[in-house]
């Protein structure tokens, strides 16, 4: 056994942290148990998707091999438990993000198209020449492309809200930027590039004493703290079940009900109607006029399983354990002199992202070592170009945690940087 | 690892071969993997048929940049024929065809490993194509100048 993987094994059976259990956790996810080139696996790529407990994959196969079975029109014994099944888990995700009623909970493919879903209802019906979108910098191009677009189709303007030197969205010259013809601000909760978490529930209060609605992108905050979207008081609300344990092929818009009432059908066909005729056609209640054709029954009820696993966790636990880990990597990841380290100083003002580069190696080399020491990072641009391109870098390496992440695999990671890093730098090999 | 990142690689990483650019070449291309943002461009001077002089500039991954320095060695003094047919041989080396005349294309050999890291063969193979747009605009630049002359007469 070689040092970094005595360090693990310490790691993984060491104390709870932030009140998890992690070695227990551990057990409940199969892949974690397998090598990646001999040595054992160190996922880091939470940000990007996360591992899946056997709980959720369990429930997959349960509902494939006892209740498979169309929803909302069948008459029939396995379709009236596969329709409670799915229409439990929006009950779930409701209540997850404290939201007021499962009747304001979609069920999408995921965090794109549910922005996808609201820019070409919502934004298509109110933004014109006379008005605008508001970004920031810190956004995914799932929350940029579709508001390029739209405003494109509609001559409205698109602006940025730029960041500051300690990468925090820059809020000084918002009164400029947000005007009376503002008519959305789209804003990531968490970045997924650096981790910054932004003040989102004090931008909503300042939108809408600007008549502006909000959306919030939260694909990386929803799987790694407490939301409560009421309190946010925000109007949209995007995220990924594959980001937070479940399946993938499910996301979830939340919407204020009112807005979800007077909104356009995205997609039209089955399930999303009351009655066609040849000319025309009466739209079904709210959610379902916007859950046209079959949906993904067997994640959104997996996705509801994973809500369940992360609430018998508690998000306050969860959150605590992913600042641990993020602070004790912030202080290893300093320690080494050339590393650069990106998004706020402070555990307390990010999620458990890590952006960083060597100065003269590229993402990519580093991202390729790492991979044959086991270790699972992101490197590239993380779909946040115009950011990249604001730091003047073509991308970084990017480790993110979740809750079976062990203090010891920052010890692998930090580890295994070092080889990397005297590996390209030593001219006299 | 070593398979990757073979010694003559990182030399070239570290000691890159004819980077910069030509005072005036006669045919040069800027080239782009979205990816994961390298970028390489290639400039030339042919005349008479023959690779006189090389240069590449860029910025990104070892495996681009040290791709793009050993193909300027490769090609120097070739004429566009051969650099043609080392292309070929390449760009097939790393599709993973085993049917190469290692012979001819001598140090780039070293880079057969990066077959094994499938996202890593388009840092490989940018410079390659990067040059052979460069070499397409030379023979449409000569086209054009020989359907000019003829427009002229
Ligand atoms: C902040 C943020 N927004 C949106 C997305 C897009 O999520 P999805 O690919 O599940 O639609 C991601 C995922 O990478 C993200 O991190």
């Amino acid at each position: 056994m070689t040092e970094a993987e005595s360090v693990t094994n310490q790691g993984v059976t060491g104390k709870p942290s932030g009140g998890l259990d992690v070695a227990r956790i551990r057990e409940d996810f199969p892949i974690l148990a397998r090598d990646v080139y001999g040595k054992p696996l160190v996922y880091l790529d939470n940000a990007a998707t996360s591992q899946k407990p056997r709980q959720v994959i369990e429930a997959l196969v349960r509902y494939y091999e006892s209740y498979n079975a169309n929803i909302h029109r069948a008459v029939h014994c396995l379709g009236e438990e596969a329709t409670a099944a799915y229409e439990e888990a929006r009950a779930k995700v409701a209540r997850f993000i404290n939201a007021p009623s499962p009747e304001c909970i979609v069920f999408t493919r995921n965090t794109t198209e549910a922005i996808n879903l609201v820019a070409y209802t919502w934004g298509r019906a109110n933004v014109g020449p006379d008005s605008g979108v508001l970004l920031t910098l810190l956004e995914h191009h799932s929350n940029i492309i579709p508001w390029q677009r739209v405003t494109a189709e509609k001559g409205a303007s698109l602006r940025y809200i730029g960041i500051t030197e300690q990468q925090t969205l820059d809020l000084d010259g918002l009164e400029k930027l947000m005007d009376s013809r503002t008519r959305l601000l789209a804003v990531t909760q968490v970045s997924n590039a650096l981790g910054t978490i932004n003040p989102v529930q004090k931008l909503t209060a300042e939108a809408h004493r600007n008549g502006t609605m909000v959306l919030v992108d939260g694909a990386q905050s929803v799987p790694h703290m407490p939301v409560d979207v009421q309190a946010m008081d925000c109007d949209f609300f995007a995220f990924s079940s594959h980001k937070m344990l479940g399946p993938t092929g499910v996301g979830v818009l939340y919407a204020r009900p009112e807005l979800l009432e007077e909104m356009e059908p995205f997609l039209g066909g089955g399930e999303m109607i009351k009655r066609v005729t040849q000319e025309d056609a009466i739209w079904n209640d709210v959610p379902w006029k916007f859950e046209a054709g079959t949906p993904n029954i067997a994640d959104a009820i997996g996705l509801g399983v994973a809500i369940d696993y992360l609430s018998d966790l508690g998000m306050e636990n969860v959150r605590a354990h992913e600042m641990e880990i993020s602070e004790y990597a912030l202080r290893r990841l300093r320690q080494m002199e050339e590393v650069m380290i990106y998004g706020p100083p402070d555990p307390a003002d990010r999620g458990g992202v890590i952006s960083f580069n060597y100065p003269d190696l590229h993402p990519h080399d580093i991202g390729t070592v790492l991979d044959r020491h086991g270790v699972a990072v992101r490197a590239g641009h993380h779909c946040a170009q115009p950011l990249m391109h604001h730091l003047d870098v073509s991308g970084t390496v990017r480790a993110s945690f979740y809750v079976y992440n062990t203090l010891g695999e920052v010890d692998v990671l930090v580890d295994a940087l070092g080889q990397a890093h005297a590996f390209f730098s030593n001219d006299t090999k | 690892m070593d398979d990757l990142y073979r010694e003559v690689i990182l030399d070239h990483y570290r000691n890159p071969r004819y980077r910069g650019s030509l005072p005036s070449p006669t045919t040069s291309h800027e080239g782009y993997n979205p990816l994961c943002g390298d970028d390489v461009t290639v400039e030339l001077l042919v005349k008479g048929g023959i690779v006189e002089e090389v240069a590449f500039n860029g910025s990104g991954c070892s495996i681009s940049q040290s791709s793009a320095s050993m193909m300027t060695e490769a090609i120097r003094g070739k004429t566009v024929q051969e650099v043609e047919s080392l292309f070929r041989e390449f760009t097939a080396m790393m599709r993973g065809s085993d049917d190469i005349d290692f012979d001819s294309i001598g140090d780039l050999e070293a880079l057969e490993g990066v077959r094994k890291f499938p996202v890593r063969v388009k840092c490989a193979t940018l410079a390659w194509h990067t040059l052979q747009e460069a070499l397409r605009r030379l023979d449409q630049g000569e086209n054009q100048a020989a359907s000019n002359e003829r427009a002229i007469r």
